[in-house]
């Protein structure tokens, strides 16, 4: 019995700490957040920092995207147009292959491919970093590195995201063009035409943009956070990358849920 | 800082082809002219019933999309459906009795209201209303009076007549 209460307590006691410990992860995620945020004027003076960053981060991202766009484009074509066809509506192809492209899978699909691509390598840089004490020897010269390595990284995600959302859709849109006009034989002019009439500026496009901006802020603050809180060890190392890409994943699946919900329910 | 150049010149090219998929995204993709056609001004309708006519729902007149459902409530006097529509600034002279019907594009296409000019020499102003007007067509109805019309012919009643 006595055996028992106590094997209780000690679940108890772990539940606590892993609670206090989350907890108190969280609110060292937002502190670390605001310390970023308030960033931006050291790298408004030295902008040729974000302009390295966002070329890393960014431009390097660019063959990943656009070459997985141009697929999912081309699968869509090809799905939606075995599907439209039975109904006899296989020019309403464009349609769907251009709501389906900027409403969800534009900045979904690129915000996992930059989290896998460009996050996972923003946690690796900045907790070896960390591990190799850079970031200490910066302090030690009075340099703060949230603002000279942190900040320039997690403003060149946030600026890099959107745009390559905006490509991932662009392109996807013209592989769906390729596989539907080209090879299917779908009307061309009532696939652009039917688009033109379905896709809202405001509607779809601003609002896959604004998806895709919250996905960047997301999926950079986890990856640099993770990073800065590593464990200074190559296991650690190791195991940070691996929570930047589960984390992120996680949150733009779950944010995207929030966002659809919010912005198409009429 | 040898390669700062090539870096520069690498993200000026990302970000310009970044800016261009966003501008292909809304000229080609989008209907950029939805947001031009908006300063237009209003003229209202009313109908018995409206069937599925949404706002942002096409006004064509001879098969020409010249303005949009811009509101649709309810008159609570007459029980019955108003709806606004903007008119793009272009189409200036509908004449004053034309009528507007709302039709079905294909079978099961989305509703618009169709407008057939009048021939009378005043034109709609801002505010005016379209005073001939027919409903949408409500396809159950039919298919209930197709089915009331073939019970009443049934062989029983043929035969007793």
């Amino acid at each position: 019995m006595i055996k028992f209460i106590h094997q209780c307590q000690s679940g108890l006691e772990r539940l606590g700490r892993y609670g206090l410990d989350f907890f108190e992860r969280l609110g060292r995620a937002h502190i670390f957040m605001a310390y970023v945020l308030l960033g931006i004027k050291d790298v408004l003076r030295r902008w040729e920092l974000i302009i390295t960053q966002i070329y890393s981060v960014g431009a390097l991202s660019f063959v990943i995207i656009v070459v997985s766009g141009t697929f999912v484009g081309m699968v869509l074509g090809l799905q939606g147009y075995n599907t439209l066809v039975d109904f006899g509506a296989e020019e309403s192809l464009g349609v769907l292959v251009a709501l389906s492209l900027v409403r969800e899978l534009g900045p979904v699909v690129s915000a996992l491919l930059f989290a896998g691509r460009a996050g996972s390598a923003l946690t690796a840089e900045i907790g070896l970093m960390k591990a190799t004490e850079q970031l200490s020897a910066m302090e030690m010269m009075a340099v703060d590195p949230l603002h000279r390595v942190i900040a320039p990284r997690f403003y060149a995600g946030v600026i890099s995201m959107p745009l390559l959302a905006a490509m991932f859709s662009a392109v996807g849109v013209f592989g769906g063009y390729f596989v539907g006009v080209g090879l299917l034989g779908v009307d061309e002019g009532a696939f652009w035409s039917q688009m033109q009439d379905a896709v809202e500026l405001r509607e779809d496009i601003f609002n896959g943009v604004i998806k895709s901006v919250v996905f960047g802020v997301a999926v950079t603050w986890i990856a640099v956070f993770e990073g800065y809180d590593t464990v200074p060890t190559s296991e650690g190392i190791s195991r940070a990358t691996t929570r930047t890409v589960v984390n992120s994943s996680l949150a733009v699946l779950g944010l995207d849920f929030i966002l659809t919900a919010l912005m198409f329910n009429k | 800082m040898l390669q700062s150049r090539f870096v520069e010149t690498v993200v000026g090219i990302f970000i310009a082809i970044g800016l261009a998929s966003l501008l292909m995204l809304s000229m080609k993709v989008s209907n950029l002219s939805s947001l031009a056609s908006e300063d237009g001004y209003v003229i209202k309708a009313h109908f018995q019933n409206i069937g599925g006519l949404k706002v942002r729902s096409p006004v064509k007149m001879a098969g020409v999309v010249i303005g949009r459902v811009s509101r649709i409530y309810i008159d609570d006097k007459a029980y019955d459906a108003v709806a606004e529509m903007s008119i793009n600034e272009n189409f200036k002279s509908i004449p004053a009795d034309t009528s507007a019907d709302i039709y079905t594009a294909g079978l099961l296409g989305e509703q618009y209201i169709s407008l057939k000019p009048g021939g009378e020499e005043t034109f709609l102003k801002d505010g005016d209303e379209i005073k001939i007007t027919s409903d949408a067509v409500v396809l159950e109805e039919i298919i209930g009076q197709f089915l009331y019309n073939k019970a009443a012919e049934t062989p029983e009643n043929k035969s007793g007549q």
